[in-house]
């Protein structure tokens, strides 16, 4: 990689210096992306479930079926707006809105791509970067919260009320185990902004596997491997998607916290589910899949990291996570609740903690000579071994026959067949076959249409 | 450094400081009296997070942005939400009662209230006419996240560890409280539950059910046993037992043929 590709990564100081007219572009750019990402998502989805379910999903309207959102959201538009009698009406009001904003303004500290030149102005794809950007992402999720929650008390009814507090419970908890697993980020980039981030993942590792020297990305989803995978998985929880969609269970909820809205409120609602879902999946290719950054591949083209082409690396990247959430989606069944918080809290968030440990002493032995290092991997990975191989044993003990679990019934339990009894054949089935005329039924081909 | 924490640093308030600062103060404000206003729990606990979000963005703009980001997520974030999840419970139709059970409590709080904010107002008024801030600028040299680590994790460690020991304290005697466990000699098992049920005084079938063999369809008419006799059983305690009289229990004439 040339120092002239390397310069194009905006810092800090690049930011705060756009003229208003190149701002607002980059909000309402930021702002169609999020709008756009949804109605093109929603058909994306239906597309391929229906693939999955070998059925052809919708088709109709538009070409493949593409303008299908576009006109239930019209749909949507012109129903009636029925406000429940039983509702707090000003909360009832606030409440997707409070969704959709926090959904949406995650997006702003997204990085889109590196500098560009915009009308003579050298800015970077982004509409702003802050030192501590990505905590800025964790607090639009967690007053995104508050839109459910708030949501599912306003409508004043029972299976809301109950979704309501399901997802705020459910969303507390994986942020828990979200804000561990970007700790171990924080520590490898030193930098809480979300350009700084990308900048970081630039420089791809030397893997020497043979004599080869093999080219690795520096992607932290590569480095990092399980903050990666228990980050993807606290993003599913925290978007409620499927597996972890308990707070609109329908076959437990009718539709959770949105069972009383209609119309427009209804599809703020969605909107801010599929906003909130490409929203992350953007977050998750800037922390860990390198940003704008091209994979490998395409990097032996010297000019694949700079002007507008990035965009297209990272829309790449975001549809593939997206795909990821409709797979999982199409894969899946639903959790149930106290299986799903035990995910959360006894196996996620220990794994998150000891991982952060082992992370935390590889890096404080950099700089140790070899023979230090030694002894440091050493003596714990010792511990460990004789510590697995000492630890008492939880393998349940073996299931006693079952003449066993009879001769241990204490005194006076209910007296017991012979367990050799043999029940003699009733005579009617005999009579029935007997009487039964053979079918008569030819094989047909496989290949036939039914 | 963004712009903001540069100009922050320097002591000076640039214009859009000026413009936040007056859109926001008023809503923190609002937000405040909202909260003590407010009849409904939730309502309050809304016009809370207004104020709190209000401070976080403050924070934010005298440039400590992990401070203000903090105040977000863990007291908007996560204790509100704690707040709103135990107020939801209660039922929303809690709302405080008006009887005043202290005469003039209300007009003298509103009084010494007013006083006070007065007194604090103007004496930090009073204080900080003229200074200017100093040594931001070095507290935020190596930005303003590692500062903080940096004092967190140095100077004031030991106080920082005492008060997560106190927080796993209370969490974990909450626990403690909260957590009943059934001991293995409380089970009671097969044989025993069988002595039990034979035993004499206890009647070992299943109760009647209510309106067995009666006249009427009430849950309040007993069941007749195999004898002839009533059931007392087969009614709920609670309720009174009722038997029809033959007088009720005629045709009314009303099936005329």
């Amino acid at each position: 990689m040339t120092s002239s590709i390397l310069a194009q990564d905006p810092t800090l100081a690049d930011f705060g210096r756009d003229p208003w007219w190149l701002v607002l572009g980059k909000i309402v750019f930021a702002f169609a992306f999020g709008l756009l990402a949804t109605l093109l998502g929603v058909w994306f989805e239906r597309r391929v479930v229906g693939y999955m379910q070998v059925r052809p999903g919708p088709n109709q309207v538009g070409p493949f079926g593409l303008l299908q959102t576009l006109a239930d959201g019209l749909k949507m538009a012109f129903k009636e707006d029925i406000l429940p009698k039983a509702a707090d009406k000003v909360v009832y009001f606030f409440a997707p809105t409070i969704s959709v904003i926090c959904a949406v303004t995650a997006l702003s500290v997204v990085p889109f791509g590196p500098m560009v030149s915009i009308f003579g102005h050298h800015t970077p794809l982004q509409v702003t970067d802050v030192p501590v950007a990505v905590l800025l992402l964790l607090a639009c999720s967690s007053m995104g919260v508050y839109g459910i929650v708030l949501g599912g008390w306003a409508s004043g009814s029972t299976y809301p009320l109950l979704g309501g507090l399901r997802s705020s419970a459910q969303m507390i908890s994986y942020e828990v185990a979200m804000g561990l697993s970007i700790v171990a980020v924080f520590m490898t980039a030193g930098t809480m902004s979300t350009s700084g981030i990308v900048a970081k993942q630039a420089h791809g590792t030397q893997l020497s596997i043979g004599g080869f020297e093999l080219p690795a990305p520096g992607w932290y989803a590569i480095l990092l491997l399980p903050s990666f995978i228990i980050f993807f998985i606290a993003t599913v929880g925290e978007t409620n998607r499927a597996p972890f969609d308990l707070p609109e269970a329908e076959s437990e909820l009718v539709a959770g916290f949105m069972t009383e809205y209609s119309s427009l409120k209804f599809a703020l609602f969605m909107l801010s589910e599929y906003v909130a879902m490409v929203t992350m999946s953007a977050v998750t290719t800037t922390l860990f899949l390198g940003g704008w950054r091209a994979p490998w591949p395409i990097t032996i083209w010297e000019g694949a990291n700079s002007g507008w082409w990035p965009m297209l690396w990272f829309f790449g990247k975001v549809i593939a996570l997206v795909f990821v959430f409709v797979w999982l989606r199409g894969t899946l069944p639903r959790l149930r609740y106290d299986q799903f918080m035990r995910l959360g809290w006894k196996v996620l968030l220990p794994i998150n903690l000891v991982w952060i440990l082992v992370l935390s002493g590889l890096r404080s032995i950099e700089d140790w000579d070899t023979r230090g290092k030694m002894i440091a991997v050493g003596i714990p990975a010792g511990i460990l071994l004789i510590a697995t191989i000492f630890w008492p044993s939880r393998k349940p003990q073996p299931k006693p026959t079952t003449q066993e679990q009879v001769d241990s019934r204490p005194y006076g339990s209910f007296p017991l067949p012979p367990m050799d009894l043999q029940v003699p054949p009733s005579p009617r089935i005999t009579r029935v076959v007997a009487e039964r005329e053979p079918a008569n039924i030819v094989a047909g081909s496989d290949s036939r249409e039914v | 450094m963004t712009t903001s924490t540069v100009l922050a640093a320097a002591g000076g308030v640039s214009g859009g400081e000026e413009v936040t600062f007056w859109i926001l103060g008023p809503l923190a404000l609002i937000g405040a009296i909202g909260m003590v206003a407010a009849r409904n729990a939730v309502h309050s606990a809304l016009w809370l997070v207004l104020t709190m979000l209000c401070l976080g963005v403050f924070y934010v703009l005298q440039a400590g942005p992990f401070i203000g980001m903090v105040q977000i997520i863990v007291y908007t974030g996560a204790i509100m939400m704690l707040f709103l999840f135990v107020l939801m419970l209660v039922g929303r139709d809690s709302t405080d009662s008006l009887i005043e059970t202290l005469r003039g409590q209300r007009v003298a709080a509103i009084v010494l209230g007013l006083g006070f904010a007065g007194l604090v107002g103007g004496a930090l008024y009073r204080a900080l006419e003229g200074t200017t801030a100093v040594g931001l600028e070095q507290a935020n040299a190596e930005g303003n996240v590692q500062g903080i680590a940096r004092l967190l994790f140095t100077k004031y460690v030991f106080a920082f560890e005492l008060t997560s020991a106190l927080l796993i304290t209370a969490a974990v005697g909450a626990m403690v409280l909260a957590h009943v466990e059934r001991r293995k000699q409380d089970k009671v098992d097969q044989v025993s539950t069988m002595r039990a049920r034979f035993a004499p005084g206890n009647y070992p079938g299943p109760k009647p059910g209510p309106g067995v063999f009666a006249t009427s369809s009430s849950v309040a008419t007993p069941a007749r046993l195999p004898d002839g006799r009533l059931s007392e059983r087969s009614t709920p305690d609670i309720l009174p037992v009722r038997e029809l009289t033959a007088q009720e229990t005629t045709l009314k004439g009303t099936d005329q043929r």
